[in-house]
């Protein structure tokens, strides 16, 4: 219900629909919609006729005007205060053209009408900490030893769904382990590890529908595997095979499938933010039941693409989940060299963008998080951030050895006491829906399936050369053909100086 | 028509308009109505059409609500709606941003950079995604459908940040489409088949001329096909090339050479990236000459691209170097402006005086003059 009006056009919510009561309890909510309400003179023309909307939304509160922040706690005290931040009923200041409807209100007298809309003014000089005292709290439905905790807020999981979580969870682990091994051997180039957001990965991707767009950052292959990429096709890509969707042009790692709704990696941080608003944007005008979900890394959100991505979601209204995955680490930089506020999603706010932080390394959570910001992003046509909190457990990459930056003892503390997978295990088979027996037929037939995948990947014949020419435009250009011409004539002539089976 | 052409004196003449150019892909047939436009109602009349002929195709950028500071976008928010034609936030890798993520939807996504000057912060939106999306995918995914809009060039007053040419840096990239129309006709017909072509462009709009330059502009929908150029003044001496409002000033150069009864060939190259090498290697296998000239400073300008490759493909049919008249190596400066511009009073390059040929000597002694 919240609405969307945006400037020039005219509010059409309908106050009738309630809102969530997720919403409702949360405060911070109000200031969201405290602060789009006091955004548009529209909004509050309209509003003034859907008086039925301010009796669900303010609670009157006639005392004396006081300060807009005292601290930087979101304490209800200061949403419900009609001398704040928000007021949607009109006020007559003296001397100013009446620009809203005149209202009888005793605390007309105490606000500043400016282009964004009326503010209260204080007489007490106060700076809003740089902090809160408290950080913004992490979401969480399991506890560390798999047993949901009691009163949590979650959408409950189905025994099937579990189970193929945890399927999916295993697979991401033993898929990591094999690539890994397999750069190692000399057999791709490069490889990169997501050991340690097995959480993030699958159970993101299971709260999602297939029709949602997935624009990721790079460690997220777990949302590919579970929309049905296949160990094979992971394998093409890092082999840059003749089968790769990608036709060998980029690293391993840079997967994308169009059939899977998920675009292709590029490597530069951060791009897919302000992209990811487009797709949303155009998921919207298209009027899909879809959103566009983006990934980003705790580096990420210092790029300025991060706030690119953000600010126009907002302000174009686009149905777009942004997830970040604060894994604590941007290759050896920490996250005390990254920023200096409470994380990421204090950040939301800044953008008029929900936000939630959740325990990314609790399966459970993470999905009930990820299925009501989609529900959310697509019913309110709004952006919603998560930020996931994890970490990361392997290497920043097999280019990488973390050792270098970080103690021994924190790596092996996360992958053994904080692994999302064991966690996420005990619950299920707890439940009663997983044995040993399950885990060891599956992790052995996942690691048997790799081995042949990588087996036949790497004696698949290599892409044709021709291929290095095509895709630059829609139709090869004609510098593209010149350049194509000469270089078969060089490679015939000289074979012996370019490597071999890349068919002419 | 008189009073036309008084109307036309006062303005800047049209390369190509007054004389019987080869037209060779418009078509001006004469039940087709055509309309005295500038530049920037051309540009207008292009986004008109391309919003009316396809559904899935948005405007947008700074201030291009209300019409836009050059007035390209006037009339499209009220006619097509505001969710189609809207004002961004003051973020060019943004608007980038959100143009591929359209255009890899399948929409066309028009966007406007308010001055080329600002086109920086989107050049890595533009360079490592928009002009590699296809190609990294495996053609699975594209933006073809994004148009980069910039009006770029000097205005006369512009300074560092409101006269740049940047062209330079877009040429070595490929993937884009670089474009740059030198008239209201062209303007509409190119930005037309920018927008239809199923790759990236990004579209240099010669500010200059957006209110300077007037023509007779078709009304009908039509477009001008992309990398060819087009020889708009035939000649047999030497040839020039250039595009955008510098072809105003060429020709002017070349109307100044013919009293010296010296023959010039004028070229418009129209698409940078890929551009047409095929028409001016004809044309100065013809002429023996070459002379480029673009605002952009020389070193590195693209004029060292077309330098390289005439050389490599017409070496023995040339009968002096290739000549380049450029801006200086100098951020565009403003009470200097007249001094840094490639004007048509500027000496060529030395290597033309090179030439030790006898029977050129006065071609080249007499065009050096008038360059």
């Amino acid at each position: 219900m919240t609405c969307q009006v945006r400037q020039g056009t005219t509010c059409t919510c309908r106050p009738s629909n309630p809102l969530p009561t997720n919403i409702v309890k949360d405060t911070t909510s109000f200031l969201h919609m405290a602060m789009w309400f006091a955004r548009s003179r529209n909004l509050v023309s309209s509003l003034r006729q859907n008086l039925g909307l301010s009796a669900i939304l303010i609670k009157r509160n006639h005392s004396s005007p006081r300060p807009v922040f005292t601290n930087y706690e979101l304490s209800s005290k200061v949403f419900l205060d009609p001398s704040t931040s928000f007021r949607h009923e009109s006020t007559a200041v003296e001397s100013q053209p009446d620009l809203v409807q005149q209202s009888d209100h005793e605390d007309d007298a105490q606000e500043l009408d400016f282009p964004g809309g009326k503010v209260g003014y204080t007489s007490e000089m106060k700076f809003i900490p740089e902090s809160s005292s408290r950080r913004i709290p992490c979401y969480r439905v399991l506890n560390e030893h798999g047993k949901i905790i009691s009163d949590s807020d979650f959408i409950p999981v189905s025994e099937k769904l579990a189970v193929r979580m945890y399927e999916q969870m295993a697979t991401l682990q033993v898929m990591d382990h094999i690539f890994y091994e397999a750069q190692r051997q000399g057999r791709i180039s490069f490889y990169l590890t997501s050991v340690g957001e097995e959480a993030i990965n699958i159970a993101s991707a299971a709260a999602l529908s297939p029709e949602d767009v997935v624009l990721p950052q790079y460690r997220e292959p777990g949302v590919l595997l579970w929309r049905g990429f296949t160990l094979e096709e992971f394998a093409n890509q890092c082999f840059g095979n003749k089968a790769d969707y990608g036709k060998g042009r980029q690293m391993p790692i840079h997967y994308g499938s169009n059939q899977h709704n998920y675009f292709t990696v590029s490597s530069p941080i951060a791009t897919q933010l302000p992209q990811a608003a487009g797709v949303g944007y155009a998921l919207k005008m298209e009027k899909k039941n879809a959103c566009a979900v983006t990934f980003i890394g705790d580096g990420g959100t210092s790029e300025g693409d991060f706030h690119a991505g953000l600010n126009f979601a907002a302000v174009m209204e686009a149905p777009v989940v942004f997830i970040c995955r604060n894994n604590g680490w941007a290759i050896s930089t920490h996250i005390s060299e990254q920023f200096r506020s409470d994380g990421i999603v204090v950040k939301g706010q800044a953008y008029g963008i929900r936000s939630i932080r959740v325990d990314g390394n609790d399966a459970l959570a993470v999905y009930s998080a990820v299925r009501s910001a989609r529900e959310m992003a697509v019913t309110e046509q709004r952006p919603v951030l998560i930020e996931a909190m994890t970490y990361r457990v392997g290497h920043h990459s097999t280019s990488d050895d973390s050792t270098k930056y970080r103690e021994a003892d924190e790596i092996q503390y996360w992958k053994m006491s904080r692994n999302p997978v064991n966690r996420f295990k005990k619950w299920v088979q707890d439940n009663g829906w997983w044995s040993e027996e399950d885990e060891s037929k599956l992790r052995s037939s996942t690691r048997k399936q790799l081995l042949q995948a990588i087996q036949a990947a790497e004696k698949w014949e290599k892409q044709p050369l021709t291929e290095l020419f095509n895709d630059v435009y829609d139709v090869k250009t004609k510098n593209l053909e010149e350049q194509e011409v000469g270089l078969k004539a060089l490679v015939e002539k000289q074979p012996q100086d370019y490597p071999t089976g890349f068919h002419i | 028509m008189a009073s036309l052409l008084g109307r036309f004196c006062r303005k800047l003449v049209v390369p190509g308009s007054a004389h019987g150019s080869r037209m060779t892909s418009t078509t001006a047939c004469g039940s087709e109505t055509v309309k005295s436009l500038n530049l920037y109602s051309a540009i207008n009349q292009a986004l008109h059409i391309a919003l009316e002929t396809d559904p899935r195709s948005y405007v947008f950028g700074e201030d291009v609500g209300f019409g836009g500071v050059f007035r390209c976008t006037t009339g499209l928010a009220e006619r097509f709606g505001k969710n189609r034609v809207f004002n961004t936030p003051l973020c060019e890798q943004g608007i980038v941003g959100f143009g591929i993520g359209l255009a890899a939807m399948g929409n066309r996504a028009v966007v406007e950079i308010q001055f080329a000057d600002y086109i920086y912060p989107a050049f890595d939106q533009i360079v490592n995604e928009a002009a590699k999306f296809r190609y990294r995918s495996g053609n699975q995914f594209n933006c073809g459908g994004l148009t980069i809009r910039a009006p770029y060039g000097a205005v006369g007053h512009g300074g560092h940040y409101h006269s740049q040419s940047p062209e330079a840096f877009f040429c070595h990239v490929p993937g884009i489409k670089v474009v740059i129309p030198r008239s209201p006709r062209e303007a509409k017909g190119l930005l037309l088949s920018s927008i239809r072509d199923p790759n990236p462009v990004v579209f240099f709009e010669p500010k200059w001329l957006y209110r300077q330059a007037v023509e007779e502009v078709p009304e009908h929908d039509y477009m001008i096909p992309l990398s060819q150029a087009e020889v708009i003044r035939e000649g047999s001496d030497i040839t020039l090339v250039g595009w955008g409002a510098q072809l105003t000033v060429m020709e002017q150069a070349c109307l100044d050479a013919e009293k010296e009864g010296i023959s010039c060939e004028l070229i418009d190259l129209k698409t940078l990236l890929p551009w047409d090498k095929e028409t001016v290697e004809a044309s100065v296998k013809k002429t023996g000459r070459l002379l480029i000239s673009h605002e952009a400073p020389i070193t590195g300008g693209f004029g060292a691209e077309i330098s390289a490759t005439i050389l490599e493909r017409c070496f023995l049919k040339l009968e002096a170097p290739v000549s380049r008249v450029c801006g200086l190596d100098t951020p565009f400066p403003l009470v200097f402006e007249p001094f840094y511009m490639p004007t048509k009073n500027k000496a060529s390059s030395s290597s033309s005086l090179s030439s030790p040929s006898k029977n050129t000597h006065f071609l080249i002694h007499g065009f050096s003059r008038l360059l």
